[in-house]
């Protein structure tokens, strides 16, 4: 059952750009990159319990290496996305160290405070990082060049990323996550070094949101500030609680749905943030386990 | 060697001297209740045990093995498990899960990461052998915060003894359960191996003399009594601070 829906959902996916403009592949992709994105915040916030609202950091960290690698280094682009990976999930073990330090609210503050410190840094360099014009003319590599082809590559490099991630949660490690989200103290009763769980996952999911970030400079050509910006990680958040915490599956329609309705939103006003605002505020009242949740309470499987 | 060598352990809370020089010793296989009115520091010992708190002063020593600074999973480690006072479960997750979990801590399989809970099938024989053992082998599918009271106290029971402690640490394990309740947990604990030496608080004083090899008697942060139940049923200061007669 579960492999027929991942095999549809395959085959849709590689049959799309047969069927839409260059423009809708585009905004695929962009969906297809959020998703992982989305997917990686996923593993931090709805397995491991740890809301975290700097999640752009690991994800802006990488999509600037990328490009400045890329850019300024003259660095081979494949090399370039490998080290801004790297370079994301060195920053997630560092911030690792501090965030964990704190629980609850407080690791929310901390992950932001932190993500800001890097926002401030793009800013605020401007030779180095162009400050608020960004980078723009990152050029993608030679052979995923043109939009169906760009589109291909994601597709492939998501489509292994959310393999892992989903190898992840089912492993023993993936089930550790979980009773730490449940009760971290019975965890400690039952032997498990809680942190070093927490830690490991706070890594993995900085690399797979750097892995996003790379993808997203390449896919835009272009990187800005606001891939640091607090509203991107909050944007990621919204994603994840809107599709349903916990469940992958859930997390990367909520980055779908969340691109077209800022896509179809943004032809008619300004105020997508508002727009964002009103839909948490729906969401937690109706649909407090995203539209997963949903779907599972009207048809919950059998037993 | 003592399973459990406790000696003149202190606990301090800013000036509040939970527990003073507290010393006791338990032989393997031993089962010993902590008794005494509320505030008598039961609970506060506990945590200094099992590594919730750490002791101002004073060490714990498990077989031996000096474990008075040790994080609460180092102790699980060393062979030392325990349940909760107030229900310390995996409440959104199947019984199934929550006793994998205790069964996957024990394997000490480490944080594996891609190879799937499912291949480890000699994980789940294990779990299914511990619910059938508790009584919880109709629940294994249940989510466990659907479960009775009494089943998740169940539950707690054997989440602890999933990874064959040495010594095992019960907190009020028959608390706010029902009379037909409490005696059959009274009996699944009757029914643990002897080699288990058991550390327990009890505020039910008919459980707390069925279960006892010998028992303690803590008030204000002292050991005030301790012996087998018939001198603890016979000492008048107990009775004066215990059940209130004059």
């Amino acid at each position: 059952m579960k492999l027929v829906a991942a095999a549809a959902v395959l085959a849709v996916l590689i049959a799309l750009p047969f069927g839409l403009s260059e423009y809708y592949v585009s905004l695929a992709t962009r969906m297809i990159i959020l998703a992982l994105f989305a997917m990686s915040l996923d593993l931090l916030l709805g397995y491991a319990g740890l809301a975290s609202l700097g999640h752009a950091a690991f994800f802006g960290v990488s999509a600037y290496a990328t490009a400045l690698l890329v850019l300024r280094a003259e660095w081979n682009p494949w090399l370039s996305l490998v080290a801004g990976v790297a370079l994301a999930a060195l920053t997630g073990a560092v911030y690792g160290l501090l965030a964990l330090r704190a629980r609850g609210t407080y690791f929310l503050m901390i992950t932001l405070a932190l993500a800001q410190v890097l926002w401030g840094i793009a800013f605020g360099w401007r030779t180095m990082t162009g400050g608020d014009d960004g980078l723009p003319n990152v050029p993608r590599p030679d052979v995923v060049a043109d939009t169906v082809r760009f589109y291909y590559f994601t597709v492939l490099i998501v489509g292994l990323g959310a393999l892992v991630l989903f190898r992840i949660v089912r492993s023993p490690f993936g089930y550790a996550l979980r009773g730490i989200r449940e009760s971290e103290t019975r965890m400690l009763a039952l032997g498990y070094d809680a942190w070093l769980y927490k830690y490991l996952a706070f890594v993995l999911a900085s690399a797979f949101a750097g892995l996003a970030g790379s993808l997203y400079a390449y896919y835009n050509k272009f990187v800005g500030i606001d891939y640091l910006h607090v509203v991107r990680s909050a944007e990621a958040l919204l994603m994840v609680i809107l599709g349903g915490a916990g469940t992958l599956v859930g997390p990367a329609l909520g980055a779908a749905l969340i691109v077209i309705l800022e896509n179809v939103i943004s032809a008619y006003t300004q105020r997508w943030l508002l727009v964002l605002g009103a839909i948490y505020v729906v969401v937690t009242l109706l649909a407090p386990r995203g539209l997963v949740g949903l779907v599972l309470e009207k048809w919950p499987r059998s037993k | 060697m003592a399973a459990l060598e406790v000696s003149r352990l202190a606990k301090r809370y800013g000036g509040v001297d939970a527990v003073v020089d507290v010393s006791l010793t338990l032989g393997q296989g031993e089962r010993r209740v902590l008794i005494g009115p509320n505030g008598a520091g039961k609970t506060t010992l506990f945590h200094c045990i099992a590594g919730a708190q750490i002791a101002t002063s004073g060490s714990v020593k498990l077989f031996g093995a000096d474990i008075t600074r040790l994080p609460p999973y180092a102790r699980a480690r060393a062979g030392l498990a325990r349940t909760f006072q107030i229900t310390n479960l995996f409440a959104n997750l199947s019984v199934t899960e929550n006793v994998l979990l205790a069964v996957a801590a024990a394997q000490d399989i480490g944080p594996a990461m891609l190879r799937p809970m499912r291949a480890y099938r000699s994980l789940y024989d294990r779990a299914a052998q511990l619910l059938a053992d508790w009584g919880l082998a109709e629940r294994a599918s249940r989510t466990v915060r659907h479960l009775s009271y009494g089943e998740q106290r169940q539950l707690e029971l054997a989440l602890a003894t999933a990874g064959s402690p040495k010594l095992l640490l019960l907190d009020e394990p028959t608390a706010g359960l029902s009379a037909a309740e409490t005696a059959r947990v009274v009996s699944m604990i009757h029914a643990l191996p002897r080699d288990i030496t058991l550390l327990m608080i009890e505020h039910d004083m008919d459980v707390a003399f069925e279960l006892a090899d010998r028992i303690t008697v803590l008030h204000q942060g002292r050991i005030v009594a301790e012996g087998d139940r018939e001198a603890i049923k016979a000492d008048a200061q107990v009775a004066e601070i215990y059940l209130g007669v004059e």
